[in-house]
């Protein structure tokens, strides 16, 4: 890409998902001034409005590909496809937020606000392909969830929740833009494609040191272990809703930047392969031995998160630099369709988890798994989708979390990384028994109490599609590989 | 696609739609869904049947009923089903025992009831069992195999024994890292193989499944069939598992689970691994024999009738692993034949146990006693099936275990003959224990007086009738015509054996 061509006119069409979330995000923020304290949750209703807006036109957007603003941002299927995911979780997070912010009355229209915001850098992180582009979109994703984690501002562990996830979370920033400068300073580019060109023939000690630094950075937003600490402790003290956030959006986010750099400097690949690999064996094991001690089902939920982030980075580490422009494809198109279709099958996986915990935590007020005794009798329909959820994350059928890891184990088997799946195969089973944990005490302890849990009407909603997409992706995946199989093409051959 | 393979496709994919159907029920029509599940596992078998009659016998070898669809075609994975004479067997056995669990469904539902639920698990678990012997893609047959994991949990977890918590999740603990390493060696047959396609993958036996790698694959198919068979010493989830399940639950596992892990021996690991079968071969066998001989020495020592029979399968299962590993014609027919005629034979037994704990509310051998006198028709049902189980010559039970001891009389070329004699020895001692075990049980169950605090006993009534009359019949009838499942077998048999040059 020259920069002459880049130097264009912008693009409005390509900008176009963007600047309906600002627009909501805006009228939002206003509209909360003037609506009286009973009818604060209409601002949900125009949040999800213009996010159903801006997924209207990622789709009116497929099969476009190009880029604008001097090439920093990109179309291509990659950055659709996961606009069009963020788009429809952000619906799910909204819709599972609706109850508990009108319930407790605190701080809606600032909650959507940031929520709105939080969204919009994801879709820019998707697009984006300069270093400081990234850099902001990143930022705009987490910056909001220092604010929505601290919403219960009278809670202390909200309080402690949130100043840990800030802490570490500027922290990590500050390293991941130190990196950044590096690359900048190392290559004299921002762009990433130019810069992974020159990566090659740089000072190989300050590449490491800054690709280092870039990873760790977006670890930390991933939630992979060692940068995980603020995780649990910052997904059990923030209101539900926001720790759904945290899991899917926020979550997913990390992983589409993580993505987007490490397809850039696919090139030095050998450099950094290991560091990763190292993340995904750390992430793995260490997320699903805390698990097994978890008796809220929130914090189960961030530790089973973070071993669910290694088997994404397990098939990250599978990448390898190109050895010629067509042979990429063929050897990296498998660990990143597999990668790619995780976080697809997981995001929906963990909303439809989340959905359910707070239906059930909406009406019982409780989040502690021994609470969960025999909910069976008490709600057929929240228990049995709960166990699927759950029982999808392990990764057993019949919901689509079979084959998210049957194309982990794929990926990892084609490229001879033997011992990495050994380890994900260890802690699937390792994972298994505390995701069972749960289902046992639904279905085959009595319950206290025959009292039904019928949770509110939008978060029934959410679990019933959340489970109903995972189930047609159980019996016919090839309606995401489809999409994904291009996705690979475009990251490696664009970057 | 011809109407033989849509009749197969209904046969395996009906039930689950089933499922979903009653599943969907309203709660008033909780009475209905036994009787729909009778229906929807009668329409299954006689898909089944239609099968089977429609089956080219004169050439079993060939994969017949064949549907091959693309399914995932970025990672090559078909919708590929198709059955052969070793497959029609076991398929018919799974949609049977379904039919009959449903029937005695009908007069027997295990506490807490809620039969709309059980109806739907037995028939996601009867599109699993079944899916499992027809599929031809490896990667469908891993997603079938699972598929029966999270139905049978939830059985043997809500209506089963007082320490159903523990085997409920022992059984999918043991059965889910099986599986794991019989993922991960599918993947590394692709690898090698550059196939899901087990036809394919058995017609050219890939190049690089030899060697240490192959032996390292061979040992993952291992482990995951040797969990599910259960083999020594894998088979502790077993007795847990089959005394805690309610009844259906048991029979559905003794009669079809079970068979999976051996059909998984005989249709994968065998004709894809030939050079790693026949260094496993060996071991296979002793692990063979030792369990036989400790299922039988368990068995003497078992006080709970259900838990007696439990380890009679080990036992079973033990001579299915000899048969197996003599890697001859004569040994894998009588696996074959030994895993019908215990699905039979086994099955009934569980029946026969669940309805005996239902009369006298315990099945300590200890307390119970005079079956015959009390309820003579019962009484002669049990001897009927334990003297089958013993393996009486004219009755199912012979004939498998005499034929795999045959074959371990002269085992495959390249494996030692002196060992497999040793084990054919052992294997012997096995049956006289067996023998052993089963008479005394009968003693203490059937004769003698019954006990002084027993309430009046009924005897065999019509619900139960329909359910093991056909068992009882299929039992003499596979004892006198071993051809009937044999005939089938033998050259679909050779042609997975033509490797190993028998």
């Amino acid at each position: 890409m020259t920069l002459a061509s880049a130097n264009a006119a912008i693009d409005w069409y390509f900008l176009s998902p963007e600047i309906v979330l600002t627009a909501a995000a805006c009228v939002v923020l206003v509209l909360d001034l003037f609506l009286d304290q009973r009818r604060k949750h209409v601002a949900a209703f125009t949040g999800a409005l213009g996010i159903a807006a801006a997924l209207g036109l990622v789709l009116s957007l497929a099969g476009s590909s190009g880029r604008t603003l001097a090439g920093a941002f990109e179309i291509d299927t990659f950055a659709l496809v996961f606009k069009g995911l963020l788009a429809l979780v952000g619906l799910g997070v909204v819709a599972v937020s609706v109850d508990h912010f009108r319930a407790s009355g605190y701080a809606q229209g600032e909650y959507y606000f940031l929520l709105l915001c939080a969204l919009l850098g994801g879709f820019l992180v998707a697009s984006a392909r300069d270093l400081v582009t990234l850099f902001v979109s990143l930022e705009l994703v987490t910056v909001p969830g220092f604010i929505m984690v601290a919403l219960r501002k009278r809670d202390a562990k909200s309080n402690e929740g949130a100043l840990k996830f800030f802490l570490f979370g500027v922290l990590s920033t500050a390293v991941m833009l130190y990196g950044m400068s590096l690359l900048y300073g190392v290559t004299g580019e921002t762009l990433l494609g130019p810069v992974g060109e020159v990566l090659p023939s740089a000072d190989r000690g300050l590449v490491v040191l800054a690709v280092f630094f870039v990873i760790v950075g977006l670890a930390f937003k991933a939630a992979a272990a060692p940068f995980h600490f603020w995780a649990p402790d910052a997904y059990e003290g923030a209101p539900a809703p926001v720790a759904a956030y945290l899991a899917t959006i926020s979550k997913l986010s990390g992983f589409i930047g993580l993505i987007v750099v490490l397809t850039a400097f696919v090139e030095v690949a050998d450099l950094w392969r290991p560091f990763i690999a190292l993340l995904a064996v750390a992430s793995m094991t260490i997320g699903n031995l805390l698990a097994l001690r978890q008796d809220n089902i929130i914090r189960l939920l961030a530790y089973s998160g973070i071993a669910q982030s290694g088997y994404v980075l397990l098939a990250l580490a599978l990448l390898q630099p190109p050895t010629d422009g067509g042979a990429s494809l063929l050897t990296n198109g498998s660990p990143l369709v597999a990668a790619a279709f995780y976080l697809v099958i997981f995001v929906v996986m963990e909303l439809g988890a989340f959905a359910a915990a707070i239906g059930f935590g909406r009406r019982y007020g409780s989040y502690f798994i021994a609470d969960y005794a025999g909910l069976w009798r008490r709600s057929p329909l929240l228990a049995v989708a709960l166990a699927a959820f759950l029982i999808s994350l392990a990764g057993a059928p019949p919901l689509a979390g079979t084959w998210a890891k049957l194309f982990i184990f794929l990926a990892a088997l084609d490229h001879g990384a033997y011992f990495l799946a050994g380890v994900m195969g260890v802690n699937t089973v390792i994972a298994a028994w505390y995701y069972l944990a749960i289902v046992r005490r639904m279905f085959f302890e009595e319950p206290e109490t025959d009292v039904a849990v019928e949770p509110p009407r939008l978060i029934r909603a959410t679990v019933v599609a959340a489970g109903a997409v995972l189930l047609v992706l159980f019996v016919y995946p090839v309606l995401v590989t489809y999409l994904l199989a291009p996705t690979a093409g475009f990251v490696l051959v664009g970057g | 696609m011809t109407a033989e393979a849509w009749a197969l496709t209904l046969a395996v994919f009906g039930p689950v739609l089933g499922a979903g159907a009653v599943a969907g029920l309203p709660a008033v029509r909780e009475r209905a869904a036994v009787p729909a599940g009778i229906a929807i596992s009668t329409l299954a078998l006689a898909a089944g049947i239609f099968v089977a009659a429609a089956f080219d016998y004169g050439s079993p070898a060939t994969i017949q009923a064949e549907a091959d669809l693309a399914w995932i075609p970025a990672v090559d994975v078909r919708w590929h089903i198709g059955v052969d004479g070793v497959s029609l067997p076991l398929l018919l056995l799974s949609l049977l025992m379904s039919v009959l669990c449903f029937v005695y469904l009908a007069g027997h539902m295990p506490e807490p009831g809620r039969g709309r639920s059980l109806v739907a698990l037995l028939l996601l678990l009867e599109t699993g069992m079944s899916g499992t012997f027809v599929a031809l893609d490896l990667i469908l047959f891993f997603v079938l195999w699972e598929t029966v994991l999270v139905p049978m949990y939830f059985v043997i977890g809500i209506w089963g024994g007082p320490n159903r918590q523990h085997a409920a999740i022992k059984f999918f603990l043991y059965t889910f890292l099986g599986s794991v390493l019989m993922l991960l060696a599918f993947l590394a047959v692709r690898f090698a193989g550059g196939s899901f396609d087990i036809t394919a993958l058995s017609a050219h036996v890939p190049k690089g499944l030899g060697g240490a790698f192959g032996d390292l694959v061979f040992l993952g198919l291992f482990l995951g069939f040797a969990v599910k068979l259960p083999l020594w010493p894998l088979h502790s989830w077993l007795p847990d598992a089959h005394t805690e399940a309610p009844t259906v639950g048991s029979v559905l596992l003794a009669a079809v689970m079970l068979k999976m892990g051996g059909y998984g021996f005989i249709r994968i690991a065998l004709p894809l691994l030939p050079d790693a079968a026949r260094d496993f071969a060996p071991w296979m066998g002793v692990l063979g024999a030792v369990a036989i001989a400790y299922g039988a020495l368990c068995c003497l020592a078992q006080r709970d009738l259900k838990r007696l029979i439990a380890f009679s399968s080990v036992g079973h299962m033990g001579f299915v692993m000899l048969g197996i590993a003599t890697l001859t014609e004569i040994g894998v027919n009588g696996a074959v034949f030994a895993m019908v005629a215990h699905g039979l034979i086994t099955g009934m037994l569980f029946f026969l146990a669940g309805s005996l704990q239902e009369r006298y509310r315990t099945r300590e051998l200890g307390e119970l006693g005079g079956v015959l006198a009390q309820a003579p028709r019962f009484g002669s049902l049990l001897t009927y099936a334990a003297v089958a189980s013993l393996g009486l010559p004219g009755l199912a039970g012979f004939w498998g275990e005499m034929l795999a001891l045959l074959g371990a009389y002269q085992p495959a070329p390249g494996l030692p003959v002196q060992l497999f004699r040793v084990l054919m020895v052992t294997g012997g001692v096995g049956i006289i224990l067996t023998a052993g075990y089963f008479l005394w049980m009968l003693q203490r169950v059937t004769l003698g007086r019954p006990p002084r605090s027993s309430p009046p006993v009924a005897d065999v009534g019509v619900i139960e009738w329909t359910a093991w009359g056909p068992l009882a019949a299929l039992i003499l009838v596979a004892g006198i015509f071993p051809q009937l499942v044999l005939g089938p077998s033998g050259d679909a048999v050779s042609q997975i054996l033509a490797g190993f040059g028998s």
